[in-house]
């Protein structure tokens, strides 16, 4: 069901620290050997410190719970699927910087789907901010609660 | 990592082609200790056939994270401003993946150059999993 009201509803703020170990983790498991995530020295000479994969921010999952999302307005999580994802980068995010991310509900909207019937979308949104305060990204994520569960 | 150069490219010019040979359940399992993951049906046969599903399929960020270093290779790490992915048919054990795109926008931004392009993931099939889109700065 489409509950309206979520939109604009907040989670509370995370932190969320960048590791090296983690972003080599990350990147070995996208299969990308660019030595920018490997080389520290390479990195800071071109780029003045160690980069993240573009996807990074997903690993978001390990610095949340429940308090730091605002709910999914009685969405029917066994009925979930990812639709969308969109990350947008306004200033650089380096292995050792300190993120501070929050959640919020940007829009609810009820669709006629396909395969699944009546779908409900969700689309939170996660403004990241580094230590000194600089607004770094936006992650924007549209769940899908299919009207029944969707087969192969 | 050196920017691309802004004058030398074209709308409709393509992003090299990243192929995968056949995905694989390891790949997915190493993607969610990496990623933070854990939805099951991404390594947990015995939950996936409760589901009614024949076997586990990939992340759909496990594929955009393929997709996106079709992107990084091409526009350098960290030019890329935007990446946006939408996800289509599910990429099950064994597909090839092509990861590819094309240059659609050239502006100006914020004082930078930059440029806007299509993406897509198809598997052997020719069917898209995933269609995306993305910004990038170039020098």
């Amino acid at each position: 069901m489409a509950d309206k009201s979520a939109v604009g509803k907040t989670g509370k703020p995370f932190k969320m620290h960048v590791d090296w170990s983690k972003v080599r983790e990350f990147a070995r498991a996208i299969k990308d050997p660019n030595p920018l995530y490997f080389d520290p020295e390479l990195a800071r000479k071109e780029l003045g410190g160690i980069p993240v994969p573009v996807t990074f921010l997903q690993t978001s999952a390990f610095w949340t719970d429940e308090t730091s999302s605002p709910g999914f307005g009685g969405f029917d999580l066994r009925r979930i699927l990812h639709g969308e994802q969109e990350f947008e980068f306004f200033k650089p995010i380096f292995v050792g910087d300190t993120l501070t991310g929050l959640t919020k509900v940007a829009d609810v909207l009820e669709k006629e789907g396909g395969r699944g019937g009546k779908m409900t979308l969700l689309i939170t949104e996660t403004e990241y901010t580094n230590q000194k305060g600089e607004k770094v990204a936006i992650a924007r994520s549209t769940l899908i609660e299919t009207g029944q569960a969707v087969k192969a | 990592m050196a920017k691309l150069k802004f004058d030398s490219i074209k709308v409709g010019d393509e992003i090299p082609k990243i192929e995968i040979r056949g995905v694989t359940r390891p790949d997915f399992v190493r993607y969610a200790g990496a990623s933070g993951d854990f939805v099951p049906l991404h390594y947990d046969q015995t939950f996936v056939e409760m589901a009614g599903i024949p076997t586990v399929f990939a992340q759909g960020m496990f594929t955009a994270g393929l997709l996106s270093k079709a992107v990084t290779d091409y526009v350098g790490v960290g030019n890329v401003r935007r990446f946006q992915v939408r996800f289509a048919t599910r990429v099950w054990p064994g597909d090839v993946v092509t990861c590819t795109g094309k240059v659609t926008n050239k502006l100006e931004k914020g004082g930078e150059k930059q440029i806007e392009g299509d993406l897509i993931v198809l598997n052997q099939k020719g069917e898209p999993a995933i269609r995306g889109s993305f910004r990038a700065a170039c020098a």
